[in-house]
C-alpha cells in the first residue's frame, strides 16, 4: 500500500478494505506476481493506493478483464475489485459467466447499496425503502424492483468455489472480513477456483448519514436483507 | 480454405496467443477455426458471453503481454467499439476482424462495406484512430492478419482487418509456406505489460487521467503516434495509372469487380486505372491527390451509400469530377452496372 492521503470521504468503507487487501497479500507474500482489476466508481482510482501491477477496466467489464489476464498468466495472482453498480448491474453477465467458467480469480465486491461515484443514484443492491437521488421517495420494489443478492446468484453456479459476504461497521467485522479476503487469495494460489467476499461497506456520504449512524444502519437495516457468513464453500 | 480460415491461420502464424470471440454470421468459422488452431497450437481460445466480454478479455490478454485477437461481424463490432477505445486509450495491442454484413441493425448476412465510417474515423468514443487493413483475397486476408499483429504490436494501437461477408466465405487457395508477408514478431518483447511487479516498481494501465492537463497531454501523444502511422504505413495498389484517363477506386472485393470492369474496359482500348486502397485508415490520399491531377474523372464504387467516397473529395479536392456507384443492404455491384456508371462520364 503507498503512503498517500486517499480521496474517500469520511466513514467510507473503501479505504478499510483496501487495506485489509494489501495486508492479506503481504502476508501472503504474493505482491510481486498480484495484478488487481480495479473498476469503474468510488475506488476507480485505486491505482493510486496499490502498490502492485494494477489495470482499470470498463464499467463492469472486470472479470472479463481479469480472466484475459489469468488464462495468460496462470500463476499470478489476478483479482477484481467492484463497486455494486459495477459488478450486479453493469457488469452483470461478466460476472455470472467469469463465475460460471470457474476462472480460477478472486473478486472483492464492495456492497454500499449506492452509486457513490456518480452522486448517489439507486444501485441494484439499494434496499427497499432506501432514499437516493433516483429513488428520492425510496425504492419500490413495483416500480424500480427488489434489491439483487447476487452472491446468492453466484453461489448457484457450479464453477464457484467459494462466497463470503462480511461488513467493515465494526473491528469485530473488519476482523472478519480479512479473514475472508485471505481465504479468497489463499482458494487462487491453491487453483481451487473462483472466490467471491461481498462487503457491505457504508456510504455516509449518500445515505447521508454520519460515520457512525451508517455503521449502524449497515447493522440494523442491510443485514436483515443481507445476512453476513459463509454463502457457499466448495 | 476460406477467407475467414485464412484469417485465423494468419493469426495462428503471428503467434497469436489468445483469442475470444462470439457467434455471428457471417465470420462463424473464423471462431470455429480458432478453435480447433489454438487449442493444437495449446493456447488460449474462450468462447465469451458477448462481444463486450470478447473485447474486454483481449484487452486483459494484451495487458499481460499476449498477443490477443478477437472477430465479429458488423453489429458484434459496435459492441466491441467500448473496448476499442479503452485499447487505444491504454496504448495496447489487439487486433479485431470485422467480416461486415448488412446494416444498419441487425440488417442481414449479406457482405457489405458500411462499417467504412466506423472503422476509419475511430468508431467508439473519443479522439483516436485505428489501423484498418483491406484484404481482397483470401490470401491477402491470411497476409494482412499477420501484419495487422506487428502494426499492432509496433504500435501499441488496435488494428482492424476489415473484409465483408463475400470475402469471409469465398475459398480461395493460400501459399501458407510462401507467404508474401513474413510476420517480423516485432515488439513482443513488452517491458510495459502487468506481469506482477517482481524486480521492478509496480506498472499502472489506464485510460484515466484525472489531473488537469494530463489527459491533454495523454492525447496530444496518441495524435503524435496517429500522425506517424499516416506517414509510414499507407498501403495501396495502384494499376494501369501511368496512361489512365478515368480510375476506378474501390477496396476489399469490390476492388476485384472493378480490376475486371477495367481489363474488359482496357481490351475495348479504353484508358482506364485502378486504385485500391489497403490501408483505409492511415488513407492513400496523397497517391489519390497526384492522380486527380491529370485524369479526367474518379469513379469510386462501395457496398455502401458513400463512405469512402468522403475521403476520395477530400484528397481529389475539387481537381477532376468524383463519381459513385454503391450497393447496399447485401447487394452487391455487378461489372455492367459499374461500366454503364463510369459511361457517365464524358469520354469514356
Amino acid at each position: 500500500m503507498r503512503d498517500v492521503p486517499m480521496h474517500y470521504c469520511p466513514g467510507c468503507g473503501h479505504g478499510i478494505v483496501h487495506r485489509l487487501i494489501c495486508e492479506v497479500i503481504d502476508e501472503l507474500g504474493i505482491r510481486e506476481k498480484t495484478i488487481g482489476v480495479a473498476p469503474v466508481g468510488c475506488a476507480v482510482i485505486a491505482y493510486e493506493y496499490w502498490d502492485f501491477d494494477t489495470t482499470e477496466s470498463a464499467h463492469g467489464r472486470a472479470p472479463a478483464v481479469a480472466t484475459g489476464i489469468k488464462r495468460v498468466l496462470p500463476d499470478r495472482i489476478v483479482f477484481t475489485y467492484q463497486g455494486d453498480g459495477d459488478l450486479s448491474a453493469i457488469g452483470t453477465a461478466e460476472i455470472i459467466h467469469t463465475a460460471n467458467r470457474g476462472e480460477n480469480i478472486t473478486v472483492i465486491f464492495v456492497n454500499n447499496a449506492v452509486y457513490g461515484m456518480t452522486g448517489g443514484q439507486m444501485a441494484p443492491t439499494t434496499i427497499l425503502g432506501q432514499r437516493t437521488e433516483t429513488t428520492p421517495w425510496g425504492r419500490e420494489a413495483n416500480r424500480d424492483g427488489y434489491p439483487l443478492k447476487i452472491s446468492e446468484l453466484l453461489s448457484l453456479l457450479p464453477g464457484v468455489t467459494y462466497v463470503e459476504r462480511t461488513t467493515v461497521n465494526k473491528a469485530k467485522n473488519v476482523l472478519i472480513t480479512k479473514k475472508a479476503i485471505r481465504k479468497a487469495f489463499q482458494n487462487q494460489i491453491d487453483k481451487k477456483g473462483f472466490s467471491l467476499v461481498e462487503i457491505l461497506s457504508p456510504c455516509p456520504t449518500y445515505w447521508h448519514l454520519s460515520p457512525i449512524e451508517a455503521a449502524e444502519w449497515i447493522e440494523k437495516e442491510m443485514i436483515k436483507y443481507y445476512p453476513l457468513g459463509v454463502i457457499k464453500e466448495k | 480454405m476460406c477467407g475467414n480460415e485464412a484469417i485465423g491461420e494468419g493469426a495462428i502464424q503471428a503467434d497469436c496467443q489468445f483469442y475470444a470471440g462470439y457467434p455471428i454470421t457471417p465470420q462463424n468459422e473464423l471462431t470455429a477455426y480458432m478453435a480447433k488452431r489454438m487449442y493444437e497450437e495449446k493456447r488460449i481460445f474462450i468462447q465469451s458471453e458477448s462481444e463486450l466480454s470478447a473485447i474486454n478479455m483481449v484487452f486483459g490478454a494484451s495487458l499481460a503481454g499476449a498477443r490477443a485477437m478477437t472477430s465479429s461481424s458488423s453489429p458484434g463490432i459496435s459492441l466491441k467499439q467500448e473496448g476499442i477505445s479503452y485499447l487505444v486509450g491504454c496504448e495496447l495491442p489487439a487486433v479485431i476482424v470485422n467480416i461486415m454484413r448488412g446494416g444498419p441493425g441487425l440488417g442481414n448476412i449479406a457482405p457489405s462495406q458500411a462499417d467504412y465510417f466506423q472503422a476509419t474515423k475511430g468508431g467508439g468514443h473519443g479522439d483516436y484512430h485505428t489501423i484498418v487493413l483491406a484484404p481482397s483475397s483470401v490470401e491477402e486476408a491470411f497476409n494482412l492478419t499477420m501484419l495487422a499483429f506487428d502494426l499492432a504490436d509496433l504500435y501499441r494501437n488496435p488494428v482492424i482487418v476489415l473484409g465483408d461477408g463475400m470475402l469471409g466465405q469465398m475459398m480461395e487457395p493460400v501459399n501458407i509456406e510462401m507467404a508474401t508477408y513474413k510476420n517480423k514478431k516485432i515488439n513482443t518483447d513488452k517491458d510495459w505489460a502487468l506481469t506482477g511487479c517482481r524486480g521492478r516498481k509496480p506498472h499502472v494501465i489506464r485510460s484515466l487521467f484525472l489531473e488537469e492537463g494530463v489527459l491533454e497531454e495523454h492525447n496530444k501523444k496518441l495524435q503524435k503516434k496517429f500522425q506517424e502511422i499516416k506517414e509510414k504505413e499507407v498501403r495501396f495498389e495502384g494499376l494501369c495509372l501511368e496512361d489512365a484517363e478515368f480510375v476506378l477506386i474501390a477496396y476489399g472485393t469490390v476492388s476485384r469487380i472493378c480490376k475486371a470492369v477495367m481489363n474488359d474496359l482496357r481490351e475495348k482500348g479504353k484508358k482506364i486505372g485502378l486504385i485500391r486502397p489497403i490501408t483505409l485508415w492511415p488513407f492513400p490520399e496523397r497517391i489519390i491527390k497526384g492522380v486527380a491531377q491529370r485524369v479526367k474523372g474518379i469513379l469510386v464504387v462501395e457496398m455502401s451509400a458513400g463512405q469512402m467516397l468522403e475521403d476520395v473529395r477530400l484528397a481529389v479536392e475539387g481537381a477532376c469530377p468524383v463519381d459513385f456507384y454503391g450497393r447496399m443492404g447485401g447487394g452487391v455491384p455487378t461489372e455492367e452496372e459499374i461500366s454503364k456508371k463510369l459511361s457517365g462520364f464524358k469520354a469514356v
